[in-house]
């Protein structure tokens, strides 16, 4: 048998290849015959022009064709970045070939176990029916996490620095720590409902104790662990005690508040839906559950779609905060 | 008022667990003037390092007395700066700004503060401002730890080993370096190692130290004029003593075994 040798094709082709599946997602779309009944999708005003939720769908798979294509191109000036382009065409064609199967299966021929599993186009309806009213739960889901995160990690941060620095603190509060941690946080989600003012502020407590335990375990043991030699340097050369704790042990234990902020930030999401879903005037979780009391499983969807987007943008973000704050790791870690 | 810069007197270290007491140090007893450069070497297990970290702070001795510029050492102190073995230098800081720790330590105003790059040239770093210390050789961290402890203008600089961890080239390359900066600072140096010619190319006096428990056995002056010839007769001489003394000069005859 003939030796496979693996012949580079040209850069141009890993673009197109890439692209082709979400065009031929779009020609299953246009030429592909409506077989299923009952399917009608209305048209939406929006400021400048009138659509339906097929023309969006369409629209989408066009932009997502424009911005690969476009990333392909940026890609293309250095060797690691369009190494990586050329990686990833194979797993981008089928992504858009998904799209054309799921069009199929779910809107055109309803294969697809109905109302359950509804095509992509009905998934990309809500925008247009109520695009208001989404956004603001997304941006009520939004708010709710920034407050939880954020006042959590702080209060994190904060508690595992007392733990980790005084000796008194960590005999007196790491077994409250360690025993209240391990609890799901939704579990005090009835005192949380009770005791709490509005709505909100419940939610807001919840995300801030699901957040809170992993960034304080973690920092404190960051703290911990710096080495005697470390303090022994900083304390020769006239640092004093405020010194070694915020110029010594909080930048070594830097690499351990990042990996409990990144914890945290799962927890965070998990938490947050799940408060939206059993009790909150708005948010993601809340829209889903109203959407599945009218059985509008494309709803669910929608808002299933708009939290992978949002979580990993945000996902993302930590990511880079945290390869910047970590720099000085580059080459000692893997 | 002694022109001392250090005395140390009668000192002795014991460290005690639940079953017995050992003594580290007994009957220390020397003195450092201005700008001398002081060697203390002895097999290991001997408390030299034990005796510095006395004088650093970082320790207290158990008996006796261990007097800085007249007043009894008790803590640290930025005026005694130390080199440690290992360069110990921060991470997370990049080499200029590892340099740089203990003027912010000590809350030095940025008008009055020295140069950070007189410091990075003085130690020929220039052009390794940004790296890490990861990113640098070992020779190179241990230049930018003994500019860290200059920045301070230590009045006393205590060196652990402080070419312990580097190779013979790099040993000799920074050995001239710091009797470069000696000369430069009028610095005075108490260096602790365990490589006889460290202590002859270096140092005014050498103290040897026995050990179980540490004592100071002998002082032994070196009147050879500096820069000195690591090959030069008297060089050589005062090596063969010291040699003699640790019964290091000749080889040993193995002990027959019958079995």
């Amino acid at each position: 048998m003939a030796k496979k040798t693996s012949v580079k094709v040209p850069y141009i082709f890993a673009v197109l290849f890439t692209v082709s599946g979400f065009a031929i997602s779009i020609l299953i779309n246009l030429l592909y015959p409506q077989k299923a009944a009952d399917v009608a999708f209305k048209s939406y005003d929006i400021p400048f022009l009138t659509l339906n939720a097929n023309d969006l769908y369409i629209t989408v798979l066009a932009l997502l064709i424009t911005g690969f294509a476009v990333s392909g191109i940026i890609a293309h000036r250095s060797d690691i970045t369009s190494a990586s382009y050329r990686n990833k065409a194979k797993l981008r064609f089928a992504a858009g070939l998904l799209l054309g199967v799921l069009d199929i299966a779910g809107t055109k021929e309803k294969i697809l176990p109905q109302p359950f599993f509804p095509g992509p186009v009905e998934i990309l309806e809500p925008f247009l029916s109520e695009g208001d009213f989404i956004a603001e739960n997304l941006f009520y889901s939004l708010r709710l996490y920034i407050f939880g995160f954020f006042f959590g990690a702080f209060f994190g941060i904060g508690t595992g620095i007392l733990i980790g620095w005084f000796d008194n603190v960590h005999f007196w509060v790491n077994p409250i720590l360690e025993l209240t941690g391990v609890i799901p946080a939704v579990a005090w989600m009835p005192f949380a409902l009770t005791l709490c003012p509005t709505p909100f502020s419940a939610a807001v407590f919840l995300i801030v104790i699901c957040v809170w335990f992993p960034i304080a375990s973690l920092t404190a043991a960051g703290i911990r662990s710096t080495p005697k030699a470390l303090y022994e340097a900083a304390g020769i050369l006239g640092g004093k005690s405020s010194f070694l704790l915020f110029h010594v042990a909080v930048p070594h234990a830097m690499p351990q508040i990042f990996t409990g902020l990144c914890t945290a930030n799962a927890y965070a999401f998990t938490t947050l839906v799940m408060a939206e879903m059993l009790g909150q005037p708005g948010g993601l979780g809340y829209y889903i559950n109203l959407s599945k009391v009218w059985s509008s499983y494309n709803k669910v969807f929608t808002a299933i779609l708009i939290m992978a987007v949002l979580f990993s943008i945000i996902l993302k973000v930590l990511k880079l905060i945290e390869s910047y704050v970590l720099r000085w790791q580059k080459g000692v870690v893997k | 008022m002694s022109d001392n810069i250090l005395t140390v007197s009668n000192v002795s270290r014991q460290f005690t667990d639940s079953e017995k007491t050992i003594t580290v140090l007994s009957d220390i007893d020397f003195e450092l003037k201005q700008g001398e450069c002081v060697s203390i070497i002895g097999t290991s297990g001997c408390g030299k390092t034990t005796l510095l970290r006395l004088v650093a702070g970082f320790d207290k001795a158990t008996g006796g007395e261990i007097r800085f510029r007249d007043k009894a050492v008790d803590g640290l102190d930025y005026r005694r700066g130390y080199i440690f073995q290992q360069h110990n230098l921060f991470p997370w800081l990049t080499v200029e700004k590892n340099i740089e720790v203990g003027l912010k330590a000590r809350h030095v105003k940025k008008t009055e503060r020295p140069s950070v790059q007189e410091y990075i040239e003085l130690v020929g770093l220039h052009g390794f401002e940004k790296s890490f210390p990861h990113q640098i050789s070992g020779g190179m961290a241990q230049r930018t730890a003994i500019a860290r402890a200059l920045i301070n203008e230590p009045q006393l600089l205590l060196l652990d080993e402080p070419m312990g961890a580097l190779d013979t080239f790099t040993r000799a390359d920074i050995q001239d370096k710091l009797l470069e900066i000696r000369k430069l600072k009028d610095l005075t140096m108490l260096i602790v190692t365990h490589d006889l010619d460290e202590a002859l190319y270096m140092s005014d006096r050498i103290i040897i130290m026995s050990a179980r428990p540490g004592k100071i056995s002998e002082v032994i002056n070196v009147n050879i004029p500096y820069p000195r010839n690591r090959s030069g007769t008297e060089f050589l001489a005062l090596r063969n003593v010291l040699l003699e003394k640790f019964d290091l000069a000749n080889a040993q005859p193995q002990p027959e075994y019958i079995i």
